[in-house]
């Protein structure tokens, strides 16, 4: 039994059980009779929709906290880069601490394959056609992949700049991956979604001699959705300030003594 | 595969090309399951209306809801519900000058100081608000 949600499959995504609740028990004196069961009534449920999502991402905050385990959720459109950044980075930083990789975007059919190429464990979540990853999903994932303590963990979530901005996983930090050959006005285009990234990445900057992307004008553009915003520009191919993003990311992955 | 997904993705082929967004089919699966577990608890096992409350900053598109509920909810309890949608306001809280103010958008700058910096308090949410059950 899954030990995280109490669902009956281990490493399947599966319906929540339903709760038991209270069962409208006739043990009372009533002097209303038995036509309530046909009549219309009200019922209140001011249930948020995401609820549900969001405990989950509690119960994995609190795990990735517990085993100090520093948790990214990427995002991006597709092809925008993101497992070759992972896939960079990881040659850099893998001796320093312990890796490991949720995958969840199919746009390519090998992402968890060329991240285990780099000696680091890699999960595939089969997201099937769903636009986002959730977050009970990821627990069960984090349960499989047997994620280490004081470690960093990378989630590749689905390319898609639209929904995966309302589904926490559980993440310290959303981070948006940008290519200059997407054009520099996405943050405008998909606000939601660079409102919630705390960090930036500004992909393939090799290629800004090639293509018509003002870099300070999108930094205006996130910015504008979001004054707090970080932003790196670097290459992931030719490895130019690939530095400042392996920096940063050491910055955070706290190893305990 | 999921089963979530499985039945998302099993509604998504019999729609192809209507243009549902799958996302707001996936929150329609969460509408659903909520709607069971509320019939378990409360005794009930038809619902015949369904009341959402969709923020204006929740990047769900009401169209898109309205599109797919009938298809989501069909042999399920809410089979044949109406829905009604109703929008909350968007509002933030200026972190310069405190001023609180409707927002359009989750990214306007606030009307007094012009200050970026503006706290989403209100307009985030999507809520099942109420229901009508038999
Ligand atoms: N020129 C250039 N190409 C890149 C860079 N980063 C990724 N790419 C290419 O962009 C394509 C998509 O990359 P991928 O990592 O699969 O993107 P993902 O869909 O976001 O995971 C691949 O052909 C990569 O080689 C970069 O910094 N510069
Ligand atoms: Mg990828
Ligand atoms: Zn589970
Ligand atoms: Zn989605
Ligand atoms: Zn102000």
């Amino acid at each position: 039994m899954c030990g995280i949600c109490g669902c009956s499959q281990p490493g399947k995504i599966n319906k929540l059980q339903p709760v038991s609740g209270r069962v409208h028990q006739h043990d009372h004196d009533h002097d209303h009779g038995h036509h309530h069961h046909d009549a219309e009534r009200l019922i209140k449920v001011e249930q948020d929709l995401l609820s549900k999502n969001n405990a989950y991402a509690g119960q994995n905050r609190t795990y990735f906290q517990q085993h100090n385990i520093f948790t990214l959720n990427l995002v991006s459109s597709p092809g925008a880069g993101k497992t070759t950044l992972l896939v960079e980075t990881i040659k850099v930083l893998k001796d320093r601490f312990p890796i490991a990789v949720i995958e969840g975007d199919q746009q390519t059919e090998h992402d968890a394959d060329r991240i285990r190429a780099t000696g680091v464990p890699a999960l595939q979540i089969n997201t099937g056609r769903a636009c986002h990853l959730d977050a009970h999903g990821i627990g069960h994932a984090i349960q499989e992949l047997g994620v280490q303590a004081n470690s960093l963990l990378a989630i590749e979530n689905v390319g898609n700049l639209v929904c995966p901005s309302s589904f926490d996983l559980g993440e310290a930090h959303k981070v948006v991956v940008l290519s200059v050959t997407e054009g520099d006005d996405k943050p405008l285009k998909y606000p939601d979604m660079f409102h919630a990234a705390d960090l930036m990445i500004i992909n393939k900057t090799d290629l800004l001699p090639y293509v018509d992307f003002d870099v300070e004008r999108c930094i205006n553009y996130a910015r504008q959705v979001n004054p707090d915003i970080q932003i790196i520009q670097l290459s992931s191919t030719k490895g130019d300030n690939f530095s400042a993003w392996t920096d940063w990311l050491a910055g955070h992955v706290k190893l305990e003594a | 595969m999921a089963r979530s997904y499985e039945v998302i993705g099993f509604k998504s082929t019999a729609l192809h090309g209507t243009g549902i967004a799958m996302h707001e089919l996936s929150l329609l699966e969460n509408v659903r399951e909520i709607l069971e577990n509320h019939a378990l608890s409360q005794n009930f096992n038809k619902v015949t209306q369904v009341t959402l409350e969709i923020g204006k900053l929740s990047s769900v598109e009401p169209d898109a809801l309205r599109f797919g509920f009938d298809v989501v909810m069909k042999d399920s309890l809410a089979e044949n519900a109406e829905l009604i949608i109703s929008d909350i306001a968007g509002l933030g809280v200026c972190r310069q000058c405190g001023l609180q103010f409707e927002l359009e958008t989750s990214h306007d700058p606030c009307p007094h100081c012009a200050s970026p910096f503006v706290k989403i308090i209100q307009g985030a949410e999507m809520k099942i608000k109420d229901l009508i059950v038999i």
